[in-house]
């Protein structure tokens, strides 16, 4: 038990290592967030009120875009050096390992994500209480991306133009995260609660949490057979 | 362990899929055209308009046996990739990658059909309704399923890599759907729906059936024809394949 603790912690510390390292690939997915989410108003045109009912689905499309740039470093690196052969080479099980690398993700390209979004919120003219409800769906939602994203990751390992084809896979399965996600911004916004919408996201993501990392140790197996 | 009455897996060996798929498809084929016949002309003659929407409700009898196989044809290609991942089938993980192009055909032509009825009835040829966006969205599942598909060179993996694809679409279908379905209340107000009149008459019940049925056959005869194909080139090499094809290697 204490050597697989350790083992997932070895794991996570490399990562987030490997990450401090280099930074700017976790700087420049956050940079496309933003710059994506201020392009909208020189498409759409500056009317606030406007803006204003757009911003959930913005805020929403840009992180799922963002996510989806991300992805594509998320094995590739270390199948090419050869360390995720390693990884499944190892004792401990699979599933758990992979959890911890997209635990790792998520800190380096989804938290910034929900971090920077009440300033991008502001600027697409939300008010406080909604800025509160899209920081804690985003927070609740960033993982389930990473989660069903690393799926598409794994599934594209090693082949050519694979970054597109994640985006094919697994965009259509990001549907209910961002219908919930946006939905909840929504719902502040129109005067209702958005407990609903949250609690659904949440359950979402307990149910990726728990099946997600399975379907992504298959696709490793079989992309690394 | 007791061995069961009928070998099922006897068929699944690729010879015997072979031969059996080869004595069935012209009945299936077959099948098929006398039911689209009988089925067209039951829906475009024998029936009567519709008194609310007139003829354009005929749209329905190729729309509503579209849509349902889009969806049935989804479920029993993963069930069909799932026992090739778990039990090593062969012909099973043939049979899931030769269901997914009809799949897409009749998710388009769910679509297509909608379209063109939605622009009598609704007065649009796209409404963002609950149904519509779902099937698009499992229209791009297939086509995922299938880029996926082709983009992996080695055969072998290429079937395990998207029946997991598969599995995973699977499981989302439903939260899909229902979610789709709620934001649709949600932002709409009123939804419109594609409500058929609550007494449908027996002769467009007839013909619907008919017209369902018609499509079941032919999704059988494509499918079972175009996995034979995919058997007789992933096999090309084995005695079985050059024993019929007159041992031309």
């Amino acid at each position: 038990m204490m050597a697989l603790l350790r083992a997932l912690l070895a794991l996570l510390q490399r990562d987030l290592l490997l990450a401090v390292r280099r930074r700017q690939d976790a700087l420049v997915v956050l940079g496309f967030f933003v710059v994506v989410v201020s392009l909208f108003p020189l498409g759409v045109g500056p009317d606030p009120q406007l803006l204003r009912s757009m911003a959930p689905g913005v805020l929403w499309v840009s992180a799922l875009l963002a996510t989806m740039l991300s992805l594509e470093r998320l094995f590739a690196d270390d199948f090419r050096d050869g360390s995720l052969e390693q990884l499944l080479l190892t004792p401990q099980p699979l599933p758990l390992l992979v959890l911890m690398k997209i635990l790792a993700h998520w800190l380096v390209t989804g938290l910034p994500l929900v971090l920077i979004s009440p300033l991008l919120g502001m600027q697409l003219n939300l008010d406080g209480a909604e800025i509160v409800v899209l920081m804690t769906a985003l927070l609740l939602g960033t993982p389930i991306l990473s989660l069903v994203g690393a799926i598409g990751a794994g599934l594209t390992l090693g082949l050519r133009g694979g970054g597109v084809l994640i985006s094919l896979l697994i965009l259509p399965l990001y549907v209910p995260a961002l219908i919930m996600g946006s939905g909840a911004v929504d719902a502040v916004m129109y005067g209702s609660s958005p407990e609903a919408h949250l609690s659904l996201l949440a359950a979402l993501l307990i149910f990726t949490l728990l099946l997600a990392p399975w379907a992504i140790a298959a696709a490793l197996r079989i992309m690394l057979d | 362990m007791a061995q069961p009455r009928v070998q099922w897996f006897k068929f699944s060996s690729p010879p015997n899929f072979y031969d059996l798929s080869g004595r069935l498809i012209p009945w299936f084929g077959g099948l098929a055209v006398v039911l689209f016949i009988t089925g067209l002309y039951t829906g475009f003659v024998v029936a009567p308009p519709d008194y609310q929407q007139g003829d354009s409700y005929r749209i329905m009898f190729i729309h509503v046996p579209a849509a349902w196989m889009s969806m049935f044809l989804y479920v029993l290609m993963a069930v069909y990739a799932a026992i090739g991942l778990i039990w090593r089938v062969k012909t099973a993980e043939v049979m899931a990658k030769a269901i997914a192009p009809t799949g897409a055909l009749f998710t388009f032509l769910a679509l297509w059909s909608g379209a063109l009825w939605g622009k009598p009835t609704w007065g649009a040829y796209w409404v963002w309704d609950a149904r519509l966006t779902s099937e698009l969205i499992l229209l791009f599942l297939y086509l995922g399923y299938m880029a996926l598909h082709g983009a992996i060179e080695d055969r072998q993996r290429a079937a395990n890599a998207s029946a997991v694809l598969a599995l995973a679409g699977v499981v989302n279908v439903p939260i899909i759907y229902f979610s789709v379905k709620w934001w649709n209340t949600l932002h709409q107000g009123a939804s419109i729906t594609v409500t058929s009149s609550p007494t449908m008459e027996t002769v467009m019940l007839t013909a619907l059936l008919l017209m369902t049925f018609a499509c079941w056959m032919y999704s059988i005869a494509v499918v079972l024809w175009r996995a034979r194909l995919e058997l007789l080139e992933r096999e090309r090499r084995t005695k079985w394949v050059l024993e019929r094809m007159g041992g031309k290697a």
